[in-house]
């Protein structure tokens, strides 16, 4: 390889002085327009430094003299998406929670905004898919122990469950039978034996005889004749496939020995009402929802007026496994 | 820099500063050709947006429009929506196969004629001859020093560049929304900030690229000139100098008389003699040459070529084959009384053929072969083959996605309940309803978010607005006892009196023990 400039003969352009095998590169110039847009990157580039943020420092960055930053702008963007949210989340705040399905657009706002702050509070127990887990109720399903109404959820979630210093928060103590010598070790397996027939998990037996006494002695007061549960005291339906624990022997002995004793938060003091009334809509649309019964007479007479508030909840069902 | 050796050479340039080329005002086959499919271009370019096309009442009365914010494509009846993407993808594959076609039949007839770089730089011209008039009009006012009739001259040009530029980056955006509204908007300054700015960006492009870089962009920008290189064979048409028929050519009309030429032009002995050897011996002893060519090297070719090549050097890649040097070449052989076409669209085969005495085929011969019988029918078939996927399509679109957190829920009956989220499409004009229905799975109950499971049924019904997408959460319960995992099918179905209906596979998911 020889370095040596000359000027090609042909071209008339002078070579940057390499060789290979005989073959030269020219020093062909640039096109003027090639150039000029060069310069003119350097001269953006230059103006870019002084209008915007550059020059990164030991703890911040050079500020640019417009002032803007990205942070700001998200702060804009936030305030814009504030202002378009607000006639919503004002409609919401006017909305009695039970009409809320009047409005499907609104109702459809509101389960959107519920779904975004579930994944925020709610999902550490509940789970992303609000399937719950053991301990911690599957949301989708249709077994409530304290209601599925969108009123009813709403009051949970407002005052939670056995939640320490508020008196409207969900309230109810099982005994721990067991623990608290109520009944005897071998009581408890009768007792156990009686609640997997009543779930149509075991097939009757002389223990589930004797368990059905016990039950009607000790148990019925909260989970009725039946043992069908009663909402009023969150006390769960022992005759469906649903277990918030487990349907399980060992499991079952566990709840009745010891007691089980779910606690939720009260969220009505950290959360603003509306974002109340979004997450009651979430859980309310995740599939297992209640429609809405009023009570007084006249909030039935108001509500038969308008057929959709006042569906009927006990009509025969389709499925029937 | 310093380096002793580069005192012997000449300063070394930073750049190559542009020759400025004047092509020269030509009128011909060639030229009248370029003005129509300019006028065409240019109209549809213009004209397309504004005009209407009756949709009714829930979509615009744009012919064509690229309804960006509602993610649609509208051309007259057609209606395209983001999903059915492989239409316009269809329609790039053709462009790019017709490219391929045209090259390889006409060569860079694309550049030529129909290149909108092409197109405005030609307009641009034309603009600038208006004002400052023809090629040596020009060049005296480049060489003269400035002044007002220069300044005035030179203001104007720029001036109306300037408008065409506006007016052409301003058309551009009113393919993106209503015209006649955008219009308002635009002049009254209400319009949206990126309209201006696209207006300003185009604006900028076409005065830089159309009125200041012209033959440039062609010669170092565009990628189509190698890529070109590529498809042309020795069976593409180009625009080709009949060396065998020009050389060795004379300087000036006087000292080649007819009857120095060559009788007739396919009448000839032994290979022509070209090249500098030849025109060197031409020169030295003029009349001995046994013969002499049609070309009378008067320039013309040279000067008329937009693109400031000679032509007679052979094909490349600065000839973007727009023929001017045809008619330019075409009048002068008719002063001289020679035939046409010394210069013409022709073959480097024909050429062949014609320089040793052959009879070449007909331009329009060479067209018909393989090659471009086969791009031909490619491109054929794939047009086909959309206008039948186009003609056959459903308006009505639906598909199922299965909720998989959690994948399945037990209820209190023991049953087992999924959930799905269900998009239907009504791609029509006018709000629809839609039954969707469920096949593969016996026993099964079905709600959507509007009811619950109390009135369950074996469908549900769902309203769909006008050219809209409706999503509608729906729950299947179906007993506990079956496959863990079992396929099921949905199927959508107006309720209308067009019908039309639509499925989607999906799955019904059970825990493993069904219990
Ligand atoms: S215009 Fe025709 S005759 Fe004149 S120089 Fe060109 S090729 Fe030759
Ligand atoms: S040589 Fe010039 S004038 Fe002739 S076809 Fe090519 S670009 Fe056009």
């Amino acid at each position: 390889m020889v370095e040596r400039k000359r000027i090609d003969d042909k071209t008339g352009t002078s070579t940057v002085g390499h060789e290979w095998d005989g073959i030269e590169e020219l020093d062909t110039p640039m096109p003027r327009w090639w150039l000029i847009t060069f310069f003119a990157s350097i001269v953006f580039a230059a103006v870019y430094v002084v209008l915007y943020p550059a020059w990164p420092l030991v703890h911040s960055a050079t500020a640019g003299v417009l002032g803007w930053s990205s942070r700001g702008q998200l702060a804009k963007e936030v305030a814009t998406e504030g202002t378009r949210k607000a006639p919503i989340e004002q409609a919401l705040a006017r909305v009695q929670i039970e009409r809320l399905p009047e409005n499907s657009e609104l109702f459809q706002a509101a389960v959107a905004g519920g779904s975004a702050a579930f994944k925020v509070y709610c999902v550490q127990c509940h789970g992303a898919g609000a399937a719950g887990t053991k301990g911690y109720p599957n949301l989708n399903d249709d077994d409530w122990l304290w209601g599925g109404d969108l009123k009813t959820i709403q009051q949970t979630l407002l005052n939670g469950i056995r939640q320490p210093g508020n008196d409207a928060t969900r309230m109810s103590v099982m005994p721990a039978f067991g623990r608290d010598g109520i009944l005897q070790p071998a009581e408890v397996q009768d007792v156990v034996s009686y609640v997997r027939v009543l779930s149509h998990q075991e097939k009757p037996s002389e223990a589930a005889r004797r368990g059905a006494t016990l039950f009607a002695n000790n148990c019925v007061a909260c989970h009725g004749p039946q043992g069908k549960g009663m909402r009023e005291f969150g006390a769960p339906n022992l005759t469906d496939g649903i277990w918030l624990y487990g349907g399980d022997r060992d499991t079952l002995t566990e709840t009745v020995t010891n007691s089980r004793y779910g606690v939720m938060p009260a969220w009505g003091h950290r959360l603003d009402p509306v974002t109340m009334k979004m997450l009651a809509a979430y859980v309310h649309s995740l599939g297992g929802g209640e429609a809405f019964v009023p009570e007084t007479p006249a909030a039935v007479a108001a509500a038969t007026s308008n057929p959709e508030a006042a569906t009927p909840v006990a009509q025969p069902r389709n499925v029937q496994p | 820099m310093s380096s002793p050796d580069d005192l012997a050479g000449p300063k070394q340039k930073l750049f190559e500063a542009r020759t400025k080329i004047f092509p020269k005002a030509v009128d011909g086959s060639f030229r009248r050709l370029k003005w129509a499919l300019m006028a065409v271009t240019l109209t549809i370019y213009y004209v397309t947006p504004w005009l209407r096309w009756d949709r009714g009442p829930y979509a615009p009365d744009q012919a064509v429009l690229v309804d960006i914010a509602h993610r649609r494509f509208f051309m007259f009846s057609i209606e395209i929506w983001p999903h059915e993407f492989y239409y316009v993808a269809g329609l790039l594959i053709m462009a790019g196969i017709g490219l391929f076609l045209v090259t390889s039949a006409v060569g860079r007839a694309w550049c030529g004629y129909a290149c909108p770089q092409t197109v405005w730089t030609d307009l641009f011209v034309h603009v600038e001859r208006a004002i400052e008039g023809d090629r040596n009009a020009q060049i005296r006012l480049q060489k003269a020093p400035w002044g007002p009739a220069k300044i005035a001259k030179r203001v104007t040009k720029h001036g109306i560049w300037l408008l065409i530029a506006v007016a052409t980056g301003g058309a551009w955006i009113f393919y993106f929304d209503d015209a006649p509204t955008l219009f308002g908007q635009v002049v009254r300054g209400e319009a949206p900030i990126a309209a201006y700015a696209t207006i300003a960006i185009l604006t900028g492009t076409t005065y830089v690229l159309g009125g200041l870089m012209r033959e440039q962009v062609c010669v170092y920008m565009c990628p189509w000139p190698r890529i070109q290189g590529a498809m042309l064979d020795e069976k593409s048409l180009l625009v080709t100098y009949k060396y065998w028929r020009g050389e060795p050519r004379t300087h000036g009309l006087k000292r080649a008389g007819p009857a120095a030429r060559r009788p007739e032009v396919q009448d000839q002995g032994a290979e022509p003699q070209v090249g500098i050897p030849s025109l060197v011996a031409l020169a030295a002893n003029p009349e001995k040459t046994p013969r002499i060519g049609d070309c009378i090297d008067c320039n013309a070719c040279v000067a008329v070529c937009p693109t400031g090549i000679d032509i007679r050097n052979g094909s490349q890649i600065g000839c973007i084959t727009c023929g001017l040097c045809i008619d330019a070449c075409d009048q002068i052989m008719a002063k001289i009384g020679r035939p046409p076409r010394l210069i013409g669209y022709s073959t480097i085969a024909d050429e062949t053929i014609a320089g040793e005495g052959g009879e070449p085929m007909h331009p329009l011969r060479r067209l018909l072969r393989l090659r471009t019988i086969l791009y031909t029918l490619v491109w054929a078939g794939i047009g086909m083959g959309m206008l039948f996927a186009l003609g056959t399509r459903t308006r009505i679109d639906l598909s199922v996605s299965q909720t998989r957190n959690p994948l399945y829920v037990r209820l209190s009956d023991g049953s087992i309940r999924n959930t799905y989220t269900v998009k239907v499409r009504n791609m029509e004009n006018r709000p629809r309803e839609v039954e969707i229905g469920l096949s593969g799975l016996t026993r099964a109950a079905m709600w959507n978010d509007a009811g619950s499971r109390e009135t369950a049924g074996s469908t549900v019904r769902l309203k769909v607005p006008a050219d809209q997408v409706a999503r509608t959460r729906v729950f299947v319960a179906a007993p506990a006892q079956g496959p863990t995992r079992q396929d099921v099918t949905f199927t959508v179905r107006a309720l209308d009196q067009e019908g039309g209906q639509d499925t989607d596979e999906n799955f019904f998911e059970r825990p493993e023990t069904g219990q």
